[in-house]
């Protein structure tokens, strides 16, 4: 029973210290890509509060909670109040299986860097990842307003089918640390980073997740200039806020993830592990900031069109040739 | 081919914007750093006088016709020795859009606009100028020009006195 | 303890199956549908197949139920008045199967700290399951992709443009 608890206490103190790190990191990032875009675009970005504008995402939160939290007249209500809740949670909950740092020993315990170290630790992102449709889905549905159902529908229609991509991409990586234990991943790129491994499946899974995570050049489901905010339209005060903040949620996992997948995890020479992960995350938000920088947007049919004729074959050529030269190093 | 013009066209906007991300901005801190308007810059809109220190608004309210949004208001009186003037101006900023057509509609050159683009406040009452804060001391753009010097009735020179004027015609006469 | 979660479970499956199949609006029974999958999952999860439910949350609730939801919200099927009555009075059968799935998981988290290893005394390791998909059933896995493969080319051929000058 002691065991149990200590065990307990310490997965609740992973679990503080991660929901803490990674609220922070989603906040400043908010801030970040404002600045760099500013700066990519010959602006400063927000520099008023706080020294260089360091205080901007507190006074984000209290202009957000401060706003009127309206429902529009013919919502369907409950489920209107509860998407923006269910894209952030998918997005926090991913953390769980990621690990930042190789056991620690500490008390002559050995205690794991990761708060629940699964063996089907990839599939369970993948499940928090399709469940964080819903969430655009219902709320897009629920807001009762075609710009939000138009919104829904292309974030629907965009993120089922750029999973496919997404797990094809990762195929080979399973292949070459043969489970779907992350910790079992990063373990396997030890000498090598599966950037250097599967450079094709890295390109795949760059442009899927982008996608996936309604990143710039593939926003269409918010689509700004032709469907008002998309399936976020009718949402204001702190629901729009959860779905924003689940958004850069989401950038860190899936800064967290590219870095696990395939930039060799926690494996880094001179700095600490931890510090090593945590550059290479912010690293993988700066490129997709960047790309937001640098890419237009294409038109809907261009994307579902590539993801389906393009990507997908690609990717489960990627699949067959490594599956087949591991097969043969093997043998 | 074409596969590799969409690969060169994926790659260079990302090289483009990273060399703007080391460019300094062109962003000028307003609060801290303020730009210096051009002299013809149509801001504030101020009463000029004449060089020999007197009004030089005739309240003749074209300025008031000419104004788009209807934001000039004034009351005209007389002199004893005929010599109009406006017995209260008014301009609200709060509708002004600082098209200028006053300034241009202005015989006597009183009204004009000035660079000073910093008149914004928060209560709406302090943006109704009345005479009081419009009227400065100084021609403005024109330093020379008295209205009264060129024409209209005998105020600074007799009737048809001023040098680009003729005198009087007699009606009766048909001599030239 | 795992033989009462199983009932446990297999009620609250029930339930949300027979709230999916009572609801008027289409899109309120595919949530009730979803929760019935969680349960489903977590029953995976109880009988020690773990690969297994995290198939069934993202091929079930996170790929296909997306689907329907894309045809319902497409057709425009849900209705769209409003209807009568107070929201949480509608919402209140959901709130309950979500609070004992939420129990039941915590439960079984209890019950076997290590992730739920070994659970009803059968553990199907991903890499097994993997084996004996490729290995023992790999004439029916082939036959079976083979069939989907044909199903795509039917749906293929059916959604053709037709060519030009030809009708139905």
């Amino acid at each position: 029973m002691n065991d149990l608890l200590i065990s307990l206490v310490l997965i609740l103190v992973k679990l503080g210290l991660i929901l803490g790190v990674v609220l922070t990191m989603a906040a400043y990032l908010v801030l970040a890509e404002r600045k760099i875009l500013g700066r990519m675009q010959l602006r400063y970005g927000p520099n008023r509060i706080g020294p260089g504008g360091m205080l901007q995402p507190l006074c984000d939160v209290i202009k957000l909670l401060t706003k009127e939290d309206f429902v529009p007249g013919r919502a369907d209500k409950w489920i209107f109040l509860f998407a923006p809740g269910l894209t952030a949670l998918a997005a926090l909950l991913s953390f769980a299986v990621v690990p930042f740092s190789p056991p620690l020993a500490l008390f002559g315990r050995e205690i794991p860097m990761v708060v629940c170290d699964l063996n089907i630790g990839l599939l369970y992102i993948f499940g928090l990842s399709s469940l964080a449709v819903y969430g655009v889905v219902l709320g897009g549905w629920a807001s009762n307003s075609k710009y939000s159902l138009l919104g829904a529908m292309r974030g629907l229609a965009q993120l089922v089918s750029y999973e496919l991509a997404l797990g094809l991409a990762l195929v080979p990586v399973v292949m070459s640390a043969k489970s779907f234990s992350l910790n079992a991943i990063v373990m396997a790129q030890a000498d090598w980073p599966n950037l250097l491994r599967h450079p094709l499946a890295f390109i795949i899974f760059m442009i899927s997740i982008t996608a996936e995570s309604k990143r710039t050049p593939f926003d269409m489901p918010e689509a700004e200039n032709e469907i008002v905010a998309g399936y976020h339209t009718e949402y204001s005060g702190m629901r729009f806020g959860l779905f924003f903040v689940g958004e850069y949620i989401n950038l860190v996992v899936i800064g967290a993830m590219t870095t696990v997948f395939f930039l060799g995890g926690w494996h880094g020479p001179f700095l600490p592990p931890v510090v090593w992960f945590i550059l290479k995350v912010l690293f993988v938000a700066f490129l997709f900031i960047w790309a937001r920088g640098s890419m237009p947007r294409p038109r809907y049919d261009q994307l579902m069109h590539f993801g389906w004729k393009v990507l997908i074959p690609l990717a489960l050529l990627n699949v067959v040739v490594s599956g087949a030269i591991s097969l043969a190093m093997n043998s | 081919m074409n596969l590799w013009r969409d690969i060169k066209g994926t790659l260079q906007p990302f090289w483009i914007t990273l060399g703007y991300l080391f460019k300094k901005p062109v962003t000028i801190q307003y609060p801290e750093e303020k730009r210096t308007p051009p002299p013809r810059y149509r801001a504030r809109i101020v009463l000029t006088r004449n060089p020999d220190g007197s009004e030089r608004c005739v309240a003749c309210q074209l300025c008031s016709a000419a104004c788009p949004v209807n934001c000039i208001s004034m009351q005209a009186a007389e002199d004893a020795d005929g010599r109009r003037y406006a017995a209260w101006f008014r301009i609200n900023f709060s509708r002004c859009i600082f098209c200028g057509l006053c300034t241009e509609a202005c015989p006597t050159m009183a009204i004009q606009t000035t660079p000073d683009y910093e008149i914004c406040n928060r209560d709406v009452l302090k943006l109704v100028h009345e005479k009081d804060d419009l009227l400065v001391d100084g021609c403005g753009k024109d330093t020379e020009y008295n209205f009264y010097e060129h024409s209209g009735i005998g105020v600074v020179n007799g009737r048809g006195g001023n040098e680009d004027e003729y005198g009087p015609v007699d009606p009766k006469s048909l001599m030239p | 303890m795992t033989t009462a979660l199983f009932y446990i479970l297999g009620i609250i499956l029930l339930a949300a199956t027979l709230m999916c199949i009572t609801r008027r609006n289409p899109v309120h029974a595919v949530i009730y549908l979803v929760a019935g999958f969680f349960a489903l999952a977590l029953m995976f999860y109880l009988l020690g197949a773990p690969l297994v439910a995290a198939w069934e949350v993202i091929v079930y609730a996170g790929a296909i139920m997306v689907l329907f939801l894309f045809i319902i919200m497409m057709l425009g099927l849900a209705p769209q008045e409003v209807p009568e009555g107070p929201g949480w009075q509608r919402w209140l059968p959901l709130a309950l199967l979500s609070a004992s799935l939420m129990a039941c998981t915590l439960l079984l988290i209890l019950e076997d700290p290590a992730a739920g290893q070994k659970v009803g005394g059968f553990y199907l390791a991903p890499q097994a399951l993997g084996e004996a998909l490729f290995g023992r059933y790999a004439m029916a896995v082939e036959m079976v992709s083979f069939q989907l493969l044909f199903a795509t080319i039917g749906a293929y051929l059916l959604g053709r443009p037709l060519p030009k000058g030809e009708d139905q």
